[in-house]
């Protein structure tokens, strides 16, 4: 196993949330703002969406390399269980669900001639004799048949949960955002098996210039994604908090001086930073390339770089709100309180400032996330994202947006990005509604 | 006298499942002056709201019927409605600060009003905006017209709220808490402004208070609210003299009344040295001005006041808002740095005191704050609260110990045990109070400042909560100084009261004295204006 | 008041400074002028020669802080740090490593980024604050829910694929307008029209949503109830008295960005190709032109300070409560 500088930080961002959650769930307080999360119908979607999306993106962070190549590439879970999505390329462009290549040329048949036209492609739809007749009909079936294991499989599942305790927690499972929860459940493991089915007769999304699988492609964009939404914040957290919280609460020179920082660094455009620090980058890896001898170690190395220099420019947003935060906290009445009692300052910052700002954490960091994920493609698109042999959409954008000008249209892989990256920015969004509305004590009934 | 202005039948508003207002008919003369009296919560303001449908949509109102002059309310379209408001019947509000629009001069504010129900023409409007102003007693109205409501003192704004509400000539005026928000002396002019209206006007007053003093000074009749329903309705003169809902009987028992010191015991020993002194102590907060920020001069909050405070025995510090009675106090422990004095607790001299002395010198005086809804840490269980001081100046206790110190304090207090694993937002305002108390008593205190411990709090609870600052002070020997503006508590708790004024303290005696002759003309004006019960 | 005008520009001294000992930093210290100069002539094996070559016509050939071997005041003026952000301060940005005159460049094309982001933004405000009323004017009915749910989506999409799809279905398929390009005068107007449009577009969701929130905030204050006791109707209520006091976060949140539209907008420009300042600063960044992307930084910076003051000033005009000492 190999892991890689952002699959370090994706495990230690998991047992960090682990803990987190575990500590807010134990908390009484927090029970209220938990059930409101509970009971929002569109919360627990759009939080089994997202739980939908960052299991793929785990799965997507173990490495380890290869056996059975030659080459010994790095290659994940994920790409080991998609390996007929991984290996079946085509020539160049194609269709989603097309038997033949998207453009045309001398095809030499059988019996020796040649033909100008179409050729076969070599993988999708490969096991049809004869495609005109037999396509449509073969796709329903496969459709089909993917689609009642997956039914097949949350049957059996929910019949197991029913059995062991259903009788125990009839309430929960009589309740409304349950069922909505299970309805999407079902929804979603039947589709994916249906599209995991098909796609392993046909290019789902059609294939892109080299002919990889586009459906492959968006796929593995996910973990791009994630990654940018959530290291950024776990960088910018620390600053923000610490910074914000100190500002407040000692302010006098501190003050002045973390104001400071943070309106130099404000000032500066943050798309000419990220720009700079990226042309920075860049120069230090082509000078010190035999540092970076592989290609996903090297890939690796500018997105948590990108990661790195989004935290550094958006910290600054939430630490002004933290410093605004505790400037009222200290003058609370429970803080003079406090001091009145002789209590330690920095006790006083840990035990009655720091608990009362971390609504206002949890809210800006779901409240982030669906923002980054949606920067991530400005960037690429700019050349300042991630490397361009990283799978993101923000790359499958850059590269489908030359081909719009082609007639016919080469529009597939802007609609595998846009649904990929819809459904999950649309899910943070809606989360983050939910997370608000729970943890804002102005909403508080 | 006998023509009914508005009659209510049957009302009852619901916020969900939960009936705020619960079946309640009474009816307003003309002319008269109607109170509505009760703790808060008990949904007079819902009432006063749902007769103008000023409520959040979610409330439901029903009744019987709601008439105005014979029309019923309730059955008029939402688009006519906006005739009867402003026009027939005005609204003024506790908070005159939040209440008007700060980005408006108030001259705007006052014309809208006459602008939607009248068709006047803009030298009239001109006209009759002076006109109110005068007729609100409004300083310099000329001037006045064009300024905003920031620019104005507490009386003045909630004046132009009186003009906003007279602007329409209405037939009733509906005051909620009009004078809750303001001093003693402003409160008595606002009143006295309100009365002389109604009699040149004629209009109904329908006021609405928790002020049984203030109610009496003003009202013809008397209605009593308890949980959404009104348990008493008579005379002003009838209820004061034989109230007999039990509710009602509980409301005037609790009122503190000016006289109950004079048989108070005081526990004063001789020559002793004081517990207390403080020696022309003074709070500046300096004005910056110029270029760079030069200090020019100095807000003088605390101007160099001096007293002593025997053990045992409760001094008051009086006055009204913004004359330096807290700023003195939070500046005592230290919570404000002081500009110049010294304080002697015990006859050693603090500010002589470093590191970790001063801190445990220092907290033996503690303090109670106002507000108890802001003075508790809230994610923080009861127990932590409580023990909070412990843990900080004995570390070395240990938990068992500290276990029972926090529930032998509860008991103090008069809380259960089990209180000890709840959160503070479990308790009521009351409660939490007494919580507070046993914080600041954790540490075994000297001294506790008492700062408006009881104004955030209802009659009833407020007598409950002095009852218990009594009772400690008996058992433990605690002294207090208890700021307050509130004379009628200080007649209740004080053995001496020393009254301030622009940062200084004017005067200074036993309460006996400071109550009954008063020297300084300031505190005569404050005793003049506090509402007693007529009878 | 101007006074505190002066003081907040002296402050803004320290403020650039910084920015400009960040930006020297990140572009001198943790790379040499020789890897730029391998960086610029492109190809692996460089002669030494051809580096100091570079270097020297670019005037990197200095050291970094400190020179040693000038004298007296000359120690600190001969260095790469003082030659190459000096001028700065007097807004000569100096010549680009590609050999133009950076400031130049910039007079001419800060207009037509102007002219894309000035209706813009105006057009958006205008749009936002209308749907936002909208949205507080029918409040808890459906019509509300259903335009929050489409913010929601709105603002879940991608500003690229606003732009894809804007050009493909409104230049290419329904030859509406240009696709992309511009023109001096009037005559540029048929190709700001689609621009303007997507940006208004796919500001809504984000834009209306936070507007409401910030309409809605003052719906619940006291004044609101004084002005409905007062027999106002509801839509009264919203323009005279609610509109008038949200404006006040609204104008003054808007006033920060009025300077910083003169630097454009880097993905609106580059895809309609616009020669504005923000596809000089792409091009720049894809070259890999230091001294540009260096100019505009500093430019940036000032552009904010400066939005930074004007926002504060305007707070005193909408706002009689705020005074400025």
């Amino acid at each position: 196993m190999i892991i890689l500088w952002t699959d370090a930080l994706i495990y230690l961002l998991v047992v960090a949330i682990t803990l987190v959650g575990f500590v807010i769930s134990r908390q009484p307080q927090m029970r209220r703002p938990l059930k409101k999360i509970g009971t929002s119908k569109t919360g627990m979607i759009s939080l089994v969406v997202l739980i939908f999306f960052v299991i793929i993106g785990l799965l997507d962070s173990v490495h380890f390399k290869s056996t059975e190549s030659r080459t010994h590439e790095i290659i994940s879970l994920l790409d080991y269980w998609a390996k007929p999505l991984r290996e079946q390329d085509e020539k160049t462009y194609s269709a989603p669900f097309a038997t033949n290549l998207y453009s045309k040329e001398v095809i030499v048949l059988d019996d020796g001639s040649t033909q100008w036209g179409n050729p076969r492609l070599k993988y999708g739809g490969a096991h049809l004799l004869n495609p005109e007749n037999e396509r449509r009909m073969d796709i329903l079936d496969k459709a089909f048949v993917g689609f009642s294991k997956g039914t097949g499989l949350m049957i059996l599942l929910l019949l197991l949960l029913w059995a062991s305790f259903g009788k125990k927690h009839d309430t929960l499972l009589n309740h409304s955002s349950f069922k909505v929860v299970v309805f999407v459940l079902f929804l979603i493991v039947s589709i994916s098996y249906m599209l995991v089915e098909l796609s392993s007769y046909y290019h789902v999304f059609g294939t892109d210039k080299v002919g990889e699988d586009v459906f492959y492609q968006a796929i593995k964009s996910i973990r791009t994604g994630l990654v940018i939404g959530s290291l950024t914040t776990m960088i910018m957290l620390p600053l923000a908090i610490i910074f914000g919280i100190m500002a407040g609460f000692f302010r006098g020179w501190v003050d002045d001086l973390i104001q400071y920082v943070y309106t130099t660094l404000n000032s500066i455009p943050s798309v000419l930073l990220i720009a700079a620090s990226i042309l920075m980058v860049q120069v230090y890896m082509s000078n010190h390339a035999e540092e970076f001898n592989s290609l996903i170690v090297r890939s690796d190395m500018r997105l948590l770089f990108l990661c790195l220099i989004l935290g550094m420019t958006s910290w600054t947003g939430l630490c002004r709100m933290l410093r605004a935060e505790t400037l009222k906290l200290r003058e609370m009445e429970y803080v003079q309180a406090a001091e009145a009692l002789g209590v330690r300052r920095w006790v006083i910052l840990i035990r009655h400032i720091l608990p009362n700002v971390m609504h206002i954490v949890l809210i800006s960091v779901v409240l982030d996330f669906s923002g980054l994920v949606l920067a991530e493609a400005v960037l690429s698109y700019i050349n300042i994202g991630v490397d361009p042999t990283t799978y993101s959409w923000g790359n499958m954008i850059n590269g489908a947006r030359l081909e719009m000008a082609r007639d016919p249209v080469v529009w597939w892989s802007l609609l595998a990005s846009f649904i990929f990256m819809f459904s999950l920015v649309l899910a943070a969004n809606l989360f983050a509604d939910t997370v608000r509305n729970a943890f804002d004590p102005r909403r508080a009934e | 006298m006998d023509k009914k202005i508005l009659e209510v039948k049957g009302l009852t508003v619901a916020f969900k499942e939960d009936k705020v207002v619960n079946d309640i008919s009474f009816d307003i003369f003309a002319g008269e002056t109607f109170a509505l009296v009760g703790e808060s919560g008990s949904g007079k303001s819902i009432t006063a709201l749902s007769v103008l449908r000023l409520l959040p949509n979610n409330a439901k109102i029903t009744a019987d019927e709601v008439l105005l002059d014979n029309e019923n309310l309730l059955s008029i379209p939402e688009y006519d409605f906006c005739k009867i408001r402003g026009k027939r019947i005005g609204l003024i509000f506790q908070d005159p600060m939040s209440s008007l629009n700060p980005v408006m001069t108030i001259g705007k504010q006052i014309t809208e009003v006459m602008q939607i129900h009248f068709s006047y023409s803009e030298k009239e409007l001109d006209l009759a905006v002076h006109e109110l102003l005068e007729q609100v007693e409004i300083p310099e109205p000329k001037r006045r017209i064009n300024e905003y409501p920031h620019q104005l003192s507490g009386g003045q704004r909630q004046r132009v709220m009186i003009a906003i509400a007279l602007a329409g000539k209405p037939e009733l005026l509906i005051a909620d808490e009009p004078t809750t928000a303001l001093d003693v002396t402003i409160q008595a002019q606002i009143l006295k402004l309100l009365k002389t209206i109604q009699k040149k006007t004629g209009m109904s007053l329908w006021l609405i208070s928790h002020d049984l003093a203030l109610v009496s000074t003003m009202a013809d009749r008397i209605a009593v609210m308890q949980q959404g329903k009104i348990v008493e309705l008579g005379t002003a003169k009838q209820f004061f003299q034989q109230a007999k809902h039990p509710y009602s009987l509980k409301l005037l028992a609790a009122l503190p009344s000016m006289k109950s010191s004079l048989n108070k015991t005081t526990t004063a020993s001789g020559e002793e040295t004081p517990l207390l002194r403080v020696e022309s102590f003074k709070v500046y907060y300096p004005i910056r001005k110029g270029f760079f920020k030069r200090i020019v001069d100095h807000v003088r909050a605390v101007d160099g006041v001096s007293f002593e405070l025997k053990r045992g025995t409760t001094l008051a510090l009086v006055g009204e808002s913004g004359c330096g009675k807290t700023t003195l106090g939070k500046g005592l422990i230290n919570l404000i740095p002081s500009t110049a004095g010294r304080v002697w607790l015990e006859g050693i001299e603090l500010s002589k005191l470093t590191g970790n002395d001063l801190r445990q010198k220092r907290s033996e005086i503690q303090i109670v704050f106002q507000d108890p809804f802001a003075s508790m840490n809230p994610r923080m269980l009861v127990g932590d609260i409580i023990a909070e001081g412990l843990k900080a100046l004995h570390p070395d206790m240990d938990l068992a110990d500290r276990e029972e110190r926090v529930s032998s304090l509860l008991k103090q207090v008069e809380l259960s045990e089990s209180s000890a694993l709840r959160y503070p937002h479990e308790f009521s305002g009351g409660q939490r109070q007494r919580i507070c108390i046993a914080r600041a008593l954790a540490v075994k205190p000297k001294l506790i400042v008492c700062d408006e411990p009881t104004s955030a709090l209802d009659v009833s609870v407020q007598a409950q909560i002095i009852g218990l600052l009594k009772n400690l002070q008996k058992e433990q020997g605690v002294s207090y100084l208890f700021i307050t503006h509130n004379l009628a508590v200080v007649a209740e708790i004080a053995d001496e009261v020393a009254v301030m004024y622009k940062g200084e303290i004017v005067e200074h005696g036993s309460v006996e004295q400071v109550l009954n002759q008063p020297l300084h003309s300031y505190t005569k004006t404050l005793l003049d204006a506090v509402p007693v019960i007529e009878n | 008041m101007i006074q505190y005008i002066l003081r907040r520009m002296l402050y803004a001294i320290p403020l650039l400074m910084g920015v400009n000992i960040l930006s020297f930093i990140l572009f001198f210290v943790v790379n040499s002028p020789d890897d730029m100069a391998r960086m610029q002539l492109g190809q692996k094996h460089v002669t030494e020669q051809a580096i100091q070559n570079w270097k020297h016509q670019h005037g990197y050939d200095l050291p970094m802080l400190w020179n040693q071997q000038e004298d007296a005041s000359k120690k600190v003026t001969e260095t790469i740090f003082y030659k190459k952000s000096m001028g700065l301060f007097l807004f000569d940005f100096g010549v680009s490593d590609s050999g133009r005159n950076i400031g130049e460049d910039i007079k001419q094309r800060m207009w037509p980024s102007l002219s894309i982001a000035l209706p813009s933004l105006i057009v958006g405000l205008l749009v936002n604050i209308s749907v936002a009323l909208m949205m507080v004017l029918f409040r808890n009915t459906y019509l509300e829910f259903s335009s929050i749910v489409l913010c929601v989506i709105l603002m879940s999409i991608s500003s690229l694929f606003y732009i894809i799809g804007g050009q493909f279905f409104i230049g290419k398929l329904l030859k509406l307008v240009p696709i992309s390009g511009y023109d001096t005068g009037f005559s540029a107007i048929k190709f700001l029209i689609l621009p303007v449009v997507i940006s208004v577009v796919s500001g809504i969701g984000a834009g209306s949503r936070w507007y409401r929130t910030l309409f809605l905030e003052e719906v619940e204050k006291d004044y609101v109830r004084t002005a409905r006791a007062k027999g106002l109707t509801e839509t009264q209520v919203l323009f005279n008295h609610v509109l008038k006091n949200a404006m006040i976060p609204i104008l003054t949140g808007v006033v920060v960005v009025l300077p910083l539209l003169f630097m454009g907008s880097l993905i609106m420009e580059s895809f309609f190709s616009i020669p504005g300042l923000g596809s000089y600063t792409i091009d720049a960044i894809n070259s890999q032109d230091f001294a540009i992307v260096r100019s505009m930084v500093f430019l940036g910076s000032v552009l904010y300070i400066f939005g930074l003051i004007l926002t504060d000033i305007s707070y005193t005009i909408v706002d009689p409560r705020v005074r400025l000492t």
